[in-house]
């Protein structure tokens, strides 16, 4: 029957059915795709104190101070189905007490339409990197990596790790200065 | 397929009578509209139950409730979420996770991560949009997050579906307006 309201809502059916397929489209045209990227990494500076940390009373454990170089060219990543990429910079090492360990330094937000052609030099971690007891002190096996998750306008989340890799030879003795 | 409604002349009947349908029915017409309505909620509630076993997840599909994940997540944006047992947990990947004393999961990113010989995992959380990491949310004294605290980590992505939710959970009004509409259309629109 013809009536308004079901004219209305036939046309509310198809609208919804036809974005539906679209949508559909959109994430199945993208959800295969090899999102990686050569990333070049350098670090320029490495120094390792012995500080309190924030999680125990007089609980000290390695704090690392890392300044690295960042270049990556990630044009190619960006597609019609990607709203922004999420970059971080993760350090990942093994210690006595743990097996694995990860700690992000460093991220950035790189939104569609930005330049994505990264060159950043001697760039500073943007959050302490603790280690969870005195794992970093002597540790060699430090490797940073840069990855990034995908954000797209519909669609997986898939995270993807940069070709490059750094790593970091920690020394075997804390500095003494107090200043950060 | 029983049709007996339809052997009867069609009486002009105005757009609005929504009970025009209903007194045309039989028992056995009646009878299949009130199943076919039951057949709709379980068959809801079995796809739901279904994506449960499936992801591992308990709650497989989230609504974004905050802005703390801004850009890449605004209030009322859907995410789809697995939680398997022998995926590790890795800095970078968003979780979804609860804390005690607070009844609404949230959904941040790991930071840091510390796993140990046997697998016990302890991690720490930040949204995207906030100045520090999650500390602050956590029960107090709490440093770390669990695998237990976990209820999902996010897979799929899907903008503005979730604002139905928002908007029911912010007008309750709205969402029984909603069921009882929608219950009435299945219930009292006759089946062709």
């Amino acid at each position: 029957m013809n009536t308004l309201l079901s004219r209305a809502n036939s046309l509310f059916a198809f609208t919804l059915s036809v974005m539906a397929a679209l949508t559909l489209g959109c994430i199945l045209t993208t959800a295969f795709k090899d999102r990686s990227a050569p990333v070049r990494l350098h670090v320029s500076r490495i120094l390792l104190k012995k500080v309190e940390d924030f999680t125990g009373p007089r609980k000290k454990s390695d704090l690392g101070f890392i300044t690295f170089h960042i270049s990556a060219d990630l044009e190619k990543t960006f597609d019609w189905n990607v709203k922004q990429l999420f970059l971080y910079l993760s350090a990942e090492y093994s210690t006595k007490s743990n097996a694995v360990n990860q700690v992000v330094l460093w991220d950035k937000i790189l939104l569609r339409g930005e330049n994505p052609k990264l060159n950043l030099k001697d760039v500073k971690s943007k959050y302490f990197f603790f280690d969870d007891g005195h794992g970093l002190k002597g540790n060699r096996n430090v490797t940073l990596t840069l990855s990034w998750q995908v954000i797209p306008i519909a669609g997986i989340l898939p995270l993807v790790t940069g070709s490059g890799r750094v790593s970091v030879p920690f020394p075997d003795s804390y500095e003494i200065a107090t200043t950060f | 397929m029983v049709r007996a409604g339809a052997v009867g002349t069609h009486l002009p009947t105005s757009s609005l009578d929504i009970f025009g349908d209903l007194r045309k029915m039989n028992k056995r017409q009646l009878y299949y509209q009130v199943l076919n309505f039951a057949m709709i909620v379980s068959s809801a509630l079995m796809i739901w139950k279904g994506l449960i076993v499936l992801t591992g997840s308990e709650s497989p599909i989230v609504v974004v409730l905050s802005g703390s994940m801004e850009p890449a997540f605004h209030r009322g944006d859907l995410l789809f979420l697995t939680n398997f047992r022998e995926d590790p947990i890795r800095a970078g990947e968003i979780v979804v996770f609860k804390v005690e004393g607070r009844d609404i999961p949230i959904v941040h990113r790991v930071i840091k991560v510390h796993e140990k010989d046997n697998g016990d995992i302890k991690f720490l959380t930040k949204g995207d949009n906030n100045e520090v990491d999650d500390r602050g949310l956590y029960k107090e004294g709490q440093n770390w997050l669990e695998k237990k605290d976990v209820v999902g980590r996010a897979r799929g992505f899907l903008p503005y579906v979730g604002m139905v939710t928002i908007i029911m959970n912010d007008y309750p009004k709205f969402k029984y307006a909603l069921v009882a509409v929608m219950g009435a259309y299945v219930l009292l629109k006759r089946e062709s």
